[in-house]
Formats: C-alpha cells, structure tokens, sequence
C-alpha cells in the first residue's frame, strides 16, 4: 500500500433541483484513519457519503480507492469495493432476526442449502473481536436502537467491508451506548478500518476523530487535525461565526399552573406492566421542566398520554384550568398544546407534502387557510410558508414546495419547531427537539425556548441529552422505570448526581 | 430534454405508453403461440374496436357504444381512485356496482320509479356498502381488501337472486327498460345526434366527466382532500395533528361506494344492457376500474382517457375472429393489455433510475 489514502473523492458535484448540495468537494480518508465530517443541517453531508456508496451519481468529480479510479454505480458496486454505510435512518427488516439481517443477500449456501450454523459461527467471531454485543435470533423490531446500530455495523463487518461510513450513528444513541460505540469505532481503526463519521456533536468528534473536514452550503471549507483544533474552532468554522453553548436566562418566578398531570398511570404496548405508573407533577408559567432519564424509562409513553396520541389508563390532566383528560388531540392543540414529536418521521411530517403543506399541518382548518366553503386558501398557505421559512431559517432546495422527504434530517426538525413554536402555544411540549441539528441551530432552539418562557408559556422538555438537561431548564424531574424518582434545581446539581438517580441508584419522595 | 423528462405528468404519459405497447406485444405473442396466422389481424381487431366497421355511420355509432360503457369504468375507476389517496384500495367497487345495478334496475321495473330516484338509491345503496367496509377497518381493523372481496360475492349473488323477481321469464336478462320503465331512462339530452342516432348515449357521459373533475378538485384544492392525503401518505401524522382518522376512512370509502353505485345506474338506467341473473363472477367493471386508476397515473383526468382507452380494447375483444381462436380468446388479450396497465407506477421507478443513471454517465462532459 504505497498510497496514504484509502479513498479519495475529488472535486464532486451533485446537484438537485434548486440547490447544488454539493459543490466541488473534496475528501481524502487515509489509511486507518477516523475521519469525521462536520457542517450544518443541510451542509451536504450525507450527500456526500451517499456519492461514495453508489446511491447518487456525482455531475462532476472522480473517486479514487487506493489510488485508482473507480466507477460506483449502485451500492453493490460501493460493497465490491468493500465500503459499507450505516444510515442515518436505519434500514433493517424489522420482522427478520438479526442474524437474518446480517447475512441478507450474501447468505452462505453449500448445494442450495442455507448454511446458518455458519454464518452464527462467523458473526460471533466478529462481535466478539470488535465488542459488539447482539443476540443472534432477536428480531430487530424487539431490540433497542442500540443493538439495532451494532445490527448494522456486524453487517458491515461481515461483508469484510473496509471502509466504513457512519451517518449521524449517535443521535439515537444513549450516552452510554454512545460510548461504547466510540470504543467500537476506536477498535475497528486498530483492526486496519478506516471510517468517515458524521456527527453534530464536537465533544464526539474531538474524541475519536484524527481528522475532521468541514462543508458549508455544499461548499469545501476545510479539513483539520483535531489535536490542533477546538470544539469553538471547529463551530465557528462550520457556522462561519461564534456559537455560545450556554444558555443565558434570567431568573425569573413561575406563574400559575398550566399543566397539571394528576396519578396519571400509562399502559404498555411492549411488555406487561404500564410504562408511567403514578405520576404527577405540574408545569407553570415561565417555567421550563424537563423529564431527564435514559430512554426507555417511560417518557414517551408519559408524552403520548400528555398529548393524547395515547389514552391514560389512569389520573386526570388539566391544562389552562380545563380537564383534557379525555380531551381529543385536536382539542389539546386548540386549547394550547404544541408538540414537538420525538420521531419527526413517524408523527411529525407527511414526507410525501410539501413543505408549505407540513407547515400548516395543525392549522389548514382554521379561517387563515381555509375559506367557508371548504376551499384552501393557497395564497396565504404560501405567504405564510414563507414566513416560518424565513424566520426559522429552513433550508431546502425549492422552498415552499419542496417535497419534505428531499430536505435534510436537520431541516426537516427545524421546519417542525416553526411550525409548533409559531402556534403560540401555552404549554409546549417538546421531545428532544435538537437532536440531529447542528451547534448553531441548538443554539437558536434553546434561545427560542427560553424566549417562550420569558414570554410567560410553560415549556416541558424531554431531553436524553445531559448538557441540554444542565442547561435549558429550571426544573429537572427525573424519570425511572415509569417514575418520577427525584427533582433537582439544575444549579444546584451535577450531572453525576443526576446520574445515580437516572440508574435508579438513588430516589426521593416528590411532592406536588 | 431531461428537464422536460423529469416533469411527474410527463413520464406518467410515457409509463403509461410503455404499458399499453407492452401489453399488446405479449398480447400478440399469445395469439401467435396460439394461432400464428391470423394473430396480426386480431391484434389490430381488438385496437381497431368501432374502426372494424366499414359504413362511417357505424363506426360513429359504435364508438358511441364503446363511450356509453366508458361512463360506468369512469365512475368505478375513480371509485378506486378516491379511497387509494387515502392508502385504501377498495377492491369492493365491483361489489358496490353491483349494489347500484341491483336498486336502480330493481326500483325501475317493480316500484317504476323514474331516473333520479333510480340513481340516488344506486348511490345509496353504494354508499352504504362502502360504509360497511369503513367501518370494519377502522373500528375492527379487518383489511379493506378481505372485507371487500366478501362483500362482492355477497352482492353478486343477492344481485341475482333480487334481480330474478323482474326478469325475463325465458331468458336470465331482466327486462328491457325501453319496453317495461321507459320512465326511468336516462334522459339523452339530444346527444345521441353527435353519434349517428346512437339512442343509449345520454346524461351519463357529461355526469362522469362532472364526477372526475369534481373528485379532482376535491382531492386537490379542499380541505375534506388535504386531510385525505395526509391519513394517506401517513396516518400516524394525521393522527398527531388532530385529523380525525377514523372519520375520514370511512368517508372516502363511503364516497368511493357512492362513485361505483353510481357508475352501474349509469349503464343500467341507459338501457344498453340487462342485467344477467346467471352471472357466476362479479361484472368486470370493478376490476377493470383498478386498472383504469393506475393507467390513468392516479390523477383523475388521466383516468378519463385511461378509462376510454380500456373499454376501447375492452369492446374490441369481441372483434376478433372466432373462426381461429376460441371464445375466450378477446377477453384474454383485452386482460392482458389491462394487465400491464397496473405496471405505470413500476414503468416510472424505473424510467427515474435510468435517468440518473445516465446523469451521472455524461455528468462530466456537459
Ligand atoms: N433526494 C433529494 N432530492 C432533492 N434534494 C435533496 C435530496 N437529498 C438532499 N437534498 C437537498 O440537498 C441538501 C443537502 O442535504 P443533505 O441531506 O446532504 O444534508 P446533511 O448535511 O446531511 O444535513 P443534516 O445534518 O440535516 O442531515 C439539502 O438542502 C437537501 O434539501
Ligand atoms: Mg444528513
């Protein structure tokens, strides 16, 4: 191997209608090496790695793999090659097993005969070379996103793929599991692997990568060696000014009550026993509470109860002074309930409408944009689109009418937080409404939910993320298995005490 | 060129060409197994259809019959139409059709109602049936496509057995309308003069075209059709944003009965056909509207042509000369041709892949 880099794409342009995602970019992956890639939402990211894995083909640029031109036409071109990709978004079967994930399409046979005995064999071998814990005859619809990620990987892994593309692997991850996939990572370089990782997040980048480069806009800013670099250089490089990563809030006294949740006790669809038992706590205004735990500890079936995706199995809910325990989701909106969806695909867009029709998703019937006869009113659907994608600044290729499935993951986020926040709501509700999004547009989220709070709105806040559960709120309720185990006033706590009591090492008595 | 490629209306009309051509080439090469000599003259009698006739007066007045039975494939293909934008596929229009065709025929000769009560009660009564199968999936969440099918033979066999109470003693035909109910013919509006004093085409023509327009710009430019789409393309977002999703399935399928209902009085209340009460099998109408919805690239006024395009080799099976193949031969070839015609969607995927395959082939040069 007398050349240093294990892949070279040089000088690529992609286009799309409206928007040059990428423009003449290019990125050398040494040998060995974690590379990560580094921009704002819709920067061109993935993209990019979509280029390198055969999904889309460039207008312009070449790719070389050590040295040598190739052509990658679809991804099993990219796979001959032996460059594997884990998506942003996760396409396994959810009905097939893990094991039978892993082998789809490359399945040992001898005579015709399915050959399992081998494979289980084989992929044992790998996870236990490279620390990744699976059970085999799982099915992937029953395991957690982390084992589904690990899924991914040993599919890569078994398909002896060299290069490896992770896309954005640590949104959906715990932060233990985020750790245990940094050692992963770290443990496949030693093992001669190189990687290209994407993340939002820096501390994850300054930790594992060796070098980072950077886009805005499409465009090639620059690449870096992280041992010469910082967390502020990298963001300033990236947003093109300083990003401050403390929440200013004044102090301020909380008002009346808007939310009061009450006993309320949710059933379970995945196991027996309920997911929220007994839980109760209020939300006033001009205060931001946020439900911290690790995931899976009840908070998005407490949410689903909240706002009425799912029916409370007990206890009662009061918003505004109105009981809304049996309220209908339309009625929780109109009284004053915003909701920012923990999965923006699932709940949050209709990815086959447009973006100015998500945008008016929970308002088409009202006066602005409906007349009396049934008739939307396409013009104010457009000025008014045009608005929340001025002010939130939402990124896409044709605007208004851009289809919501082409916009980048960040984007789409944001086009829900305009949308939500623009309601006017009295109490928001919002789950991890900054995951997937860039530094410089947390910045703007948290701004903007402590603007809601300072207005006099109640803002409840589900977050998975320790730095944001420091730093956004006034109230922290912890949450384990379905309760509520502790109440801490962020300035007086520490993340480690936080953590005991996540683990369910601690608990205290609440009271309303 | 690619630009003008790229436009969704665009490769719609090329898919569905592709479709159509292919489907008639595996339909010669079937007739070619069967009987090599005479399988290019039996293609060309199935296109032909009212071309076959050689006096232009009958060609005016068999295209004209060709039309008349356009009007019910319309109603019944944007039947399908409807509730498929709700992500249903209302495999029950041929059961509702049924429905329609049993109360209009059946209140016309025994209660000698005139044409518009005959037709309301054929919407009605479709109505009703795609109440049933709205109901089911959304409070019982049995499958539309089960609970359908189950429905049309139920209706095909209750059709029959009401229908025998007013049909011809000798024949299995009901009455003829013209001789038993003239009150309930459709009115004709003069339009038969446009084809040759053909006397079956009527009201029923401008009423489809009215149906899909209508169906268009309810679908397109209302609230009822935003609210559609979205339980459609995703029902849990409908749901998070307050859309009341039960309500609005069982609506479109309580619309799309109507539609297909409405579709049978149509013919039936022309008087251009009776009813068969022997019939073992569904009418065809049903069937051929799914095709119709996909020929037509989902959008109502493509599905006008695609509607006419389908009675047309529908019709024109029955030019084929017998002498050489069997009985059934027009009814293979014309469902073959159908056939193909649930292929667009597939034909547009496809033409997509290549054209991006071909951008990124000469990308560097231009
Ligand atoms: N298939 C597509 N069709 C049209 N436009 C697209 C398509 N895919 C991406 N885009 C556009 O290209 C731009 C870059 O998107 P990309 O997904 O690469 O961003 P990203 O850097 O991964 O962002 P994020 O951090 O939000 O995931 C965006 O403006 C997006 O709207
Ligand atoms: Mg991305």
């Amino acid at each position: 191997m007398n050349v240093p880099y294990a892949v070279e794409m040089l000088n690529i342009t992609k286009k799309f209608p409206g928007i040059i995602a990428n423009d003449n970019i290019s990125l050398q992956l040494k040998h060995g090496e974690i590379h990560a890639l580094l921009g704002e939402n819709g920067a061109g990211k993935s993209t990019l790695m979509s280029v390198l894995f055969g999904l889309y083909q460039p207008e312009e640029g070449e790719i070389r793999k050590d040295g040598k031109p190739v052509k990658i036409n679809d991804p099993n071109d990219a796979n001959a090659l032996g460059i594997g990709m884990v998506h942003q978004h996760f396409k396994l079967v959810e009905c097939f097993t893990v094991l039978d994930n892993i082998i789809m399409g490359v399945e040992p046979v001898k005579h015709g005969i399915l050959q399992k005995e081998e494979a289980r064999k084989k992929i044992k071998k790998l996870s236990d070379k490279y620390g990744l814990a699976v059970d085999p005859d799982a099915k992937i619809e029953d395991i957690t996103v982390g084992m589904q990620q690990r899924t991914e990987i040993l599919k890569m892994l078994y398909r002896e793929n060299e290069i490896l593309i992770f896309d954005e692997p640590t949104a959906v991850l715990t932060p233990q599991e985020i750790d245990e996939l940094m050692q992963i990572m770290k443990n496949l370089v030693k093992e001669g692997k190189s990687i290209l990782f994407i993340s939002h997040k820096l501390n994850e980048i300054m930790a594992v990568a060796d070098r980072c480069t950077v886009l805005r806009k499409g465009k090639y800013i620059g690449t870096v060696e992280t041992k010469n670099t910082s967390i502020e250089e990298l963001s300033s490089m990236m947003v093109g000014r300083n990003v401050s990563f403390h929440v200013e809030k004044k102090t301020q006294t909380p008002g009346e009550t808007v939310l009061e949740v009450r006993n309320v006790t949710v059933g379970s669809k995945s196991h027996h026993g309920d997911s929220v038992k007994n839980v109760s706590f209020n939300v006033r205004r001009g205060e931001i509470v946020c439900i911290a735990g690790i995931d899976g500890n009840g908070q998005t079936e407490l949410v689903y109860g909240i706002t009425g995706l799912e029916p409370l199995k007990e206890g009662t809910l009061t918003l505004c002074g109105k009981d809304i325990t049996k309220a209908s989701i339309r009625e929780r909106n109109i009284i004053g309930m915003s909701h920012i969806p923990e999965d923006r695909h699932k709940h949050g867009l209709v990815l086959d409408y447009t973006l100015e029709d998500n945008l008016i998703l929970e308002r088409y019937f009202t006066e602005e944009f409906t007349d009396k006869a049934g008739f939307l009113k396409r013009d104010n659907i457009r000025k008014y689109a045009e608005r929340l994608i001025d002010q939130y600044d939402i990124r896409s290729g044709q605007g208004p009418v851009t289809t919501a499935r082409s916009m980048s993951g960040g984007n789409q986020q944001k086009a829900i937080i305009g949308r939500e926040m623009d309601k006017q709501p009295e109490l928001l509700v919002a789950v991890q409404p900054t995951r997937g999004i860039d530094v410089g547009a947390i910045e703007y989220i948290h701004k903007q939910l402590v603007q809601e709070r300072d207005k006099g709105k109640a803002v409840l806040l589900v977050s998975l993320e320790l730095d944001e559960v420091m730093d956004v709120p006034d109230r922290i309720l912890v949450m384990y298995e379905g309760e509520i185990v502790g109440e801490f006033d962020p300035k007086k706590t520490t993340q480690e005490e936080l953590g005991l009591y996540m683990a369910g090492a601690k608990r205290m008595e609440v009271k309303v | 060129m690619r630009d003008f490629l790229k436009k969704p209306a665009v490769q719609t009309v090329i898919a569905s060409l592709v479709c159509v051509v292919v489907g008639m080439l595996i339909g010669y090469i079937v007739l070619l197994i069967i009987n090599p000599s005479g399988a290019g003259k039996a293609i060309l009698a199935v296109l032909k259809n009212f071309m076959n006739y050689n006096r232009t007066n009958l060609k005016i007045r068999n295209l004209g019959n060709t039309i008349v039975k356009t009007a019910p494939l319309l109603m019944c293909a944007l039947s399908v139409l409807f509730s498929y934008k709700v992500g249903l596929f209302n495999i029950g229009a041929s059961g509702q059709y049924c429905a329609g065709a049993c109360i209009s025929l059946y209140a016309a000769l025994k209660w000698n109602l005139g044409w518009f009560p005959c037709l309301i009660l054929a919407i009605l009564a479709g109505a009703v049936l795609g109440s049933i199968v709205g109901c089911l999936k959304s409070y019982y969440n049995v499958n539309e496509v089960i609970s359908g099918i189950m429905l049309n033979w139920i209706m095909l066999y209750g059709t029959n057995a009401i229908l025998t109470t007013v049909k011809e003693p000798t024949t299995p035909y009901t009455y003829h309308l013209t001789d038993k109910a003239p009150q309930a013919i459709l009115p004709t509006l003069g339009l038969g003069k446009l084809f040759a004093g053909n006397k079956y085409i009527g009201i029923a023509v401008p009423l489809s075209i009215l149906a899909a327009v209508l169906v268009k710009i309810i679908l397109d430019k209302t609230k009822f059709g935003y609210e559609l789409k979205a339980t459609g393309f995703n029902r849990n977002a409908a749901k998070y944003c307050g859309m009341a999703e039960k309500r609005n399935i069982i609506l479109s399928l309580v619309i799309s009965g109507a539609l297909a209902g409405c579709g049978a009085a149509l013919l039936y209340l022309a008087g251009y056909e009776e009813w068969q009460c022997s019939l073992a099998s569904v009418p065809a109408m049903g069937f051929n509207g799914i095709a119709a919805t996909f020929l037509g690239g989902l959008n109502p006024i493509g599905t006008i042509f695609a509607s006419f395009f389908i009675q047309h080799i529908t019709t024109g099976g029955s030019h084929v000369d017998l002498s050489m193949y069997c009985s059934q031969i027009s009814e293979l070839i014309s469902s073959l041709i159908i056939y193909l015609c649930g292929f667009v969607l597939f034909i547009k995927f496809t033409l997509n892949k290549v054209l991006d395959r071909q951008n990124g082939k000469n990308g560097g040069k231009n």
